[in-house]
């Protein structure tokens, strides 16, 4: 198939529909509005759900309901439109109910901004909701990744009957690039055994999260964690770039990533060789890139358009073997590729 | 030779009910039960436990359930039913979660004209968490919260939901019942077969008050409990049909 140059909240859209989406239910909020907007006009003609609720408590909620009827179902928002769906979040993770979130990040905290932003990473890494839970979550770097990721994202969801995330930054949401969404297929997807459809003669099903003694609660708690603990084994994603002869390693995901990109060229023009680990998965952290650390490696950089969230997985990851240090912007603020370079001067002199 | 003249209805399971002794959750349910059963609806519907006493009703109709974070009831049941139109949904939902936490889910969904049928039981407290205030405790009574007893300046009027309700266009069927006279229950039934058909005809959002009671919650005797449902509430909550757009025969 021919590449198509698309804006990133509509490569989501198409990309999500590409994945076998038969339900979104949704709110409106700065930068995401592409994406209800696309399904808007082309779900119903393809004889799928698109509904706007009155809130975003009430969106997540709706897709806690289509989800436990068994429908691969989808709803996006941005930062804290992402924040009020978190009750539900839990309820889905606690029901073991499968659904894909499109968060299309921007600054906060409160109102902040609409400008692009990585300052929720601890919001989807440590669980924004109450309880013992994870989701399993993605923050691509480019529109291509981003729709080959949400195309797969509702099979993941149905895999681990959990919810998956993927964290964009406003950058991505609105930038255009070519993307190739590969072939049509036509697919049917059957109501899993599981799902609360109507019995039809059958056992009766019961979709909850409620478990009144405590031992009950912990053996599904346990059993949770049986199903994270796989994630963290099957589902860790990363790219490495120039680990092999790099003195300095810079850590960063998304549009961050791209910046880095460019100050890693300019450093070798320099004559300084960094390299990057670039997590594809914010949950799981992709640990696994850090387990063997070149000797030619001297200490981390980890750059986030934030203050500092994931340098905290770095910092576990690393453990101690060697320096980490940190170079961030917030609110919106997306750093130029200089900005890198001198925090990478600067580490290299600490370093020293 | 014995015939049976009575049976327990399909539509309930055999676990035995949490309420408490004189609460009419329990006539509540019997009576939904026993009409999707009559209905031949076991089969095809999905039901919404709610938050509070009735949060575990999922263990009681026999039928699909799902359970809804406090509140939601609506919402859920809107996602269920848009991707699954062929489903009978309802809802089972208590006056805090309904009138309280999740108005906004439920008027939304009315006006929408989801197909959806709520039975909304208004005891006027929070039963579950121990007797606090509701939106739709009567003035003047004394609960946990509210410990010199409802007033007007400090917590506004009782919601009274059936009449709001009636006024959003969409909403197919709404009646205010109250089941502490046994000899109403047939007729109550009767009503609660028409919000259910209406649902079947698409006809869109179809609603159930049932004024209910709280003997422990509101420190009397069921006897005592049942009387002031009938001659208290009945006053400011009165019985009857809000809202009916019609059946097409």
């Amino acid at each position: 198939m021919k590449k198509v140059l698309v804006k990133g909240n509509e490569a989501m859209a198409l990309a999500a529909m590409r994945g076998g989406c038969e339900a979104f239910f949704g709110y409106p909020i700065t930068p995401q509005n592409e994406v209800p907007e696309y399904l808007s006009k082309h779900m119903k003609e393809a004889g799928r759900v698109f509904l706007q609720a009155e809130s975003e408590v009430s969106a997540i909620n709706m897709v806690y309901g289509a989800a436990a009827a068994g429908k691969r179902v989808l709803t996006s928002s941005s930062s804290p439109g992402i924040a009020l769906k978190q009750e539900g979040i839990s309820y889905l993770a606690g029901a073991e109910l499968p659904c894909v979130i499109i968060n299309v990040m921007r600054g906060g905290p409160g109102l902040g901004g609409i400008q692009p932003s990585q300052s929720d990473y601890y919001q989807i890494t440590r669980g924004g909701g109450n309880g013992d839970y994870q989701i399993l979550s993605y923050a691509p770097e480019n529109l291509q990744e981003t729709v080959d990721i949400i195309k797969a994202s509702f099979d993941k969801a149905f895999e681990y009957r959990n919810p998956v995330m993927i964290a964009v930054d406003g950058l991505i949401g609105q930038m255009m690039e070519p993307i190739n969404l590969g072939e049509e297929e036509e697919k049917e997807y059957p109501v899993p055994a599981w799902a609360a459809d109507g019995k039809k003669g059958g056992p009766r099903r019961i979709v909850s999260s409620l478990f009144l003694d405590p031992y009950d609660l912990e053996a599904h708690n346990l059993k949770l964690k049986e199903k994270y603990d796989l994630m963290v084994k099957k589902e860790q994603r990363y790219e490495t770039v120039n680990l092999a002869d790099a003195e300095i390693v810079l850590v960063a995901y998304g549009t961050m990533a791209r910046v880095c990109r460019s100050a890693i060229k300019e450093l070798a023009y320099q004559g300084i060789k960094v390299g990057m680990i670039r997590p594809i998965t914010l949950w799981p952290f992709p640990a696994k890139a850090f387990e063997e650390i070149p000797e030619n490696v001297k200490g981390f950089l980890t750059a986030e358009m934030s203050l500092g969230q994931m340098i905290d997985d770095v910092q576990l990851a690393v453990n101690g073997r060697r320096k980490v240090a940190f170079f961030g912007r917030a609110g919106g603020v997306v750093p130029e590729p200089n900005e890198v370079v001198d925090a990478i001067i600067k580490f290299k002199e600490e370093l020293k | 030779m014995s015939k049976i003249v009575y049976e327990k209805t399909k539509g309930l399971t055999d676990n035995p009910f949490s309420y408490c002794p004189g609460c009419t959750h329990g006539i509540i349910h019997k009576l939904v039960a026993e009409v999707l059963e009559e209905m031949n609806l076991l089969d095809k519907a999905v039901g919404l436990a709610s938050v509070g006493c009735s949060v575990t009703s999922y263990n009681y109709f026999n039928c699909d359930m799902v359970q809804a974070s406090h509140g939601r009831a609506c919402a859920v049941a809107t996602g269920i039913k848009r991707t699954h139109p062929d489903n009978f949904v309802f809802t089972y939902q208590g006056d805090g979660d309904l009138a309280s936490i999740g108005i906004a889910e439920t008027i939304h969904a009315a006006n929408r004209g989801e197909n959806i049928t709520v039975i909304f039981i208004n005891n006027g407290i929070y039963g579950m968490t121990g007797g606090q205030m509701a939106p739709t405790t009567l003035l003047g009574k004394k609960t946990t919260t509210s410990p010199f007893g409802r007033n007007v300046e400090d917590h506004g009027m009782p919601i009274k939901i059936s009449e709001m309700f009636a006024t959003i266009p969409k909403v197919a069927y709404l009646e205010r019942v109250s089941v502490g006279k046994p000899q109403s229950h047939r007729k109550i039934k009767a009503s609660l077969r028409k919000a259910f058909q209406y649902q079947l005809d698409k006809k869109g959002f179809t609603m159930i008050e049932f004024l209910s009671s709280c003997p422990i919650n509101w420190g009397m005797t069921p006897i005592e409990a049942i009387n002031y449902v009938e001659k208290e509430m009945t006053v400011y909550y009165p019985l009857g049909v809000y809202k009916d757009v019609g059946s097409d025969d």
